[in-house]
């Protein structure tokens, strides 16, 4: 394999077991606020014990966020040290400003959050939680700047430098504001408190059919069922907005989400297909016009297609378009499944209607599958560019890396994270059996 | 030697403050990893784990932002450094991410061979951390063969030169030392006792090492002292590291432990200090040709870049500190065990 598509792998890999984590401490940051804030309202001892049982699972997920997202930042320059020479100017301000004004605030504070239950008043404790929460939804907010000015450059100048061309800010908040930036940054965190919201709705759901800790469980679920069905409205409003600005932006991601290879014809949308790209064909089931309807109002209007894009110009189709129904798919069916169960909450019967009680104990990995996929539309579709327009990926490595070293490195990656995330599933498990009462095996253990 | 106090010598002021930060702070985490096996009872252990629980994630952040600094400030000496030295920027990964999750996993199950095996795992890693740490000083010291394009023209082997070794060696003894100082401030009764008995031979391995590296310097890395001669003001940085690290033992034998850490600090400064003094102007040295070196001007990012980046850590980086301190302030004292603990 050559060293493009090897360091793409390993990039893929990487950021995808990543990225399974930080989705989880922006949701439930906000999840333990709302719970924290309501004990210090109402003094209900309940609320202060779902706040630390949440708490103990949100460490365990923090840790593996942290030491995962590690080798996000090295790897930049590790395998992309083309593209860290042409970005860094732009890219890197938007890390270090990530670090600087998020992660300090998030892993400072994170100290109280777990450690300083009896070290501090509850009302600093409560601050503390909301410093964790600000500095997970911070965080992502500068590497959502990074990667939207990504895919649609803004406010920079091109500059030719020692080691060839590179990008330059001209206007820092245009870079910060630029045209994909707050489509993309809502998309992330509605994507991320459907991740907990759902997460939470799990393991409540398994207690309440378990028949244990059901006080807890059911006050956790009424909070999960209300974040849950406004995320997961909300997410289409701001998945139809990221859509409706890639039309204008990125069209042959848009014509790759759709399959529409026609040049300057009305598109459709398809509910199920098949891209064929040696004949430039799509099959499948199809509502016409939904598509320009949805991007421009218009059912008539044309849609730019992938045969305005020279070959060489054009994303992976197929896998582009599959990622992206599928995303579309689950949205829908987590818009049903939280309604669903705030219909059942509001008639009295959530807790008692098993069906829906089974559904959200595995609904947890549809957002999660959700997440997965829309990074992978977005990324693969704005393929062969790593910044578009400006900067192929090809063009985009690192000078000094074989593929040999990939390969070493890739191998080493997947049995690591293969180890991490069973002992991650391992440990979660178990937390999460042992509930809300103080784990034992943390407090009494065997002299050795 | 001339100093501008332009924005690129603002920087490369600021990134080293960036990584003295976390060489202090993280330094003292992998100093008690480095030791942890010596701790023989489970309780021990815990306390040693617990004495860096909270915050060791905290400092690991500083190197996060220097690194997100250096990048920002000095991309190309970023996509040199990350890209030349990507084997040992592996392995430093692999020590990062074992030390972060042996904390996390270790006193989660109650069976010995899995506490054994996270304790060697975090052992092990903070070790090796350390010691690539060290390794990569040295070698920036020494200098690495770059190309006409700045890219990294050596290998992984070459990396691993005597002298590069000998710094990383002398690190690990450092982060040792400071680790022991650090666990004999945090505990008491007769873990502290045990914990004392650490404290003078990772001294004086520090010590001889200390001796060994700047002999070594002195006769075969000359060109580290070019600067200090033409600005002979800046000897101030090595004389005071020397002051300062003399003094530990001396807090030491007096039994000021915060002192005695704070001369620790002071003197990880201080040694960081006379590094940057030595390498300034230059970021990555290339030897054998030293033209192709990427100093603070052809490797910076545009100067617009560097002066709102310059504001964003003017407003930023007070505000960390400040709160930083306040939370080592509410974690002050010795360590105690509760059922938040590791």
């Amino acid at each position: 394999m050559d060293l493009e598509l090897l360091s793409r792998i390993q990039f893929a890999v990487t950021i995808g077991f990543h990225y399974l984590f930080p989705p989880l401490s922006i949701g439930l940051g906000l999840f333990l606020v709302i719970m924290e804030g309501t004990y210090l309202k109402t003094g209900n001892p309940l609320y202060h014990q779902m706040t630390r049982f949440w708490v103990k699972i949100f460490g365990l997920i923090f840790a593996l966020g942290v030491a995962s997202g590690i080798v996000m930042e090295f790897q930049f320059g590790m395998n992309w040290a083309t593209y860290s020479r042409f970005v860094g100017d732009v890219f890197g301000s938007a890390l270090a400003a990530e670090g600087i004004f998020a992660f300090f605030l998030e892993s400072g504070f994170l100290a109280i959050l777990l450690f300083g239950w009896d070290k501090v008043k509850p009302r600093t404790h409560f601050i503390s939680t909301i410093a964790v929460a600000l500095g997970a939804h911070f965080s992502a907010i500068w590497i959502v700047v990074a990667n939207s000015w990504q895919q649609t450059p803004a406010g920079f100048h091109i500059v030719e430098h020692a080691t060839g061309a590179r990008a330059e800010i001209v206007d820092f908040w245009a870079v910060v504001f630029n045209p994909s930036f707050l489509d993309r940054i809502s998309h992330v965190y509605m994507g991320a408190w459907q991740a907990a919201a759902f997460f939470v709705l799990s393991v409540s759901a398994w207690f309440i059919l378990r028949n244990k800790h059901l006080e807890m469980a059911q006050a956790s679920m009424k909070i999960a069922i209300v974040i849950a069905c406004f995320a997961s409205i909300l997410q289409l409003v701001t998945g139809h907005a990221s859509s409706v600005t890639l039309g204008s932006t990125q069209p042959a991601k848009l014509a790759a989400f759709e399959g529409h290879y026609p040049q300057n014809e009305p598109a459709g949308l398809y509910l199920i297909g098949w891209v064929n790209e040696d004949s430039e064909t799509t099959t499948g089931v199809q509502i016409p016009g939904l598509m320009s309807y949805l991007v421009y109002g218009d059912s008539s209007m044309p849609v730019t297609g992938l045969k305005s894009f020279p070959l060489e110009d054009r994303p992976p189709v197929n896998i582009v378009f599959q990622s992206f129904h599928l995303m579309v798919a689950i949205g829908f069916l987590l818009i049903l499944i939280s309604l669903a169960g705030l219909v059942a909450f509001l008639r009295g019967r959530l807790f008692n209607t098993r069906w829906l009680l089974w559904t959200f104990v595995f609904a947890v990995l549809l957002p999660q599958a959700a997440n997965q996929l829309g990074w992978l539309s977005a990324e693969v579709g704005r393929q062969p560019w790593i910044v578009y327009g400006l900067l192929r990926t090809s063009d985009a490595l690192s000078k000094s890396v074989d593929a040999s070293q990939v390969v070493g490195s890739l191998l080493l990656f997947g049995v690591i994270y293969l180890l991490l995330f069973t002992l991650f599933i391992f440990l979660l498990n178990e937390k999460i059996q042992n509930g809300p009462e103080l784990q034992r095996s943390d407090v009494e253990v065997s002299q050795s | 030697m001339n100093i501008t106090f332009d924005l690129n010598t603002v920087w490369f002021v600021l990134v080293g403050i960036l990584f003295t930060g976390y060489a202090i702070l993280d330094g003292f985490d992998l100093g008690v990893g480095s030791l942890h096996l010596l701790a023989k009872t489970d309780r021990e252990r815990r306390l040693m784990l617990n004495s860096i629980g909270p915050v060791w994630d905290g400092n690991e952040v500083w190197l996060v932002t220097g690194g997100g600094a250096l990048f920002a400030a000095f991309p190309e000496a970023y996509a040199t450094a990350f890209s030349g030295f990507y084997m040992a920027m592996m392995l430093l990964l692999v020590g990062l991410i074992f030390r972060a999750v042996a904390i996390e996993f270790r006193s989660k199950q109650p069976m010995a061979w899995w506490r054994k095996l996270w304790d060697i795992s975090f052992s092990v890693s903070s070790m090796l951390s350390g010691l690539l740490i060290g390794v990569a000083l040295g070698n920036l010291a020494l200098g690495v063969p770059l190309d006409k394009h700045y890219e990294f023209a050596g290998s992984f082997w070459g990396l691993l030169h005597p002298y590069a070794l000998l710094v990383g060696i002398t690190g690990l003894a450092l982060f040792a030392m400071h680790g022991a100082i650090y666990i004999v401030m945090k505990t008491e009764g007769e873990f502290q006792d045990r914990a004392r008995t650490w404290v003078n031979p990772t001294i004086l391995a520090f010590l001889t090492c200390y001796a060994i590296t700047t002999l070594v310097t002195l006769f075969f890395v000359p060109q580290m002292l070019d600067n200090l001669w033409a600005a002979p003001a800046m000897f101030a940085f090595p004389v005071l590291s020397l002051l300062v690290i003399l003094n530990i033992p001396r807090e030491i034998h007096r039994g000021r432990l915060f002192l005695a850490f704070l001369s620790s600090c002071l003197a990880m400064a201080g040694l960081l200090a006379t590094f940057g003094a030595g390498v300034y102007p230059n970021l990555i040295v290339s030897n054998p040709d030293a033209a192709n070196s990427l100093t603070i001007y052809n490797a910076a990012s545009s100067d617009k870049t560097l002066g709102i980046m310059l504001l964003i850590a003017i407003l930023g980086i007070p505000i960390v500190i400040a709160y930083t301190i306040s939370i080592y302030w509410v974690f002050r004292g010795k360590v105690k065990l509760d059922e938040t603990s590791y």
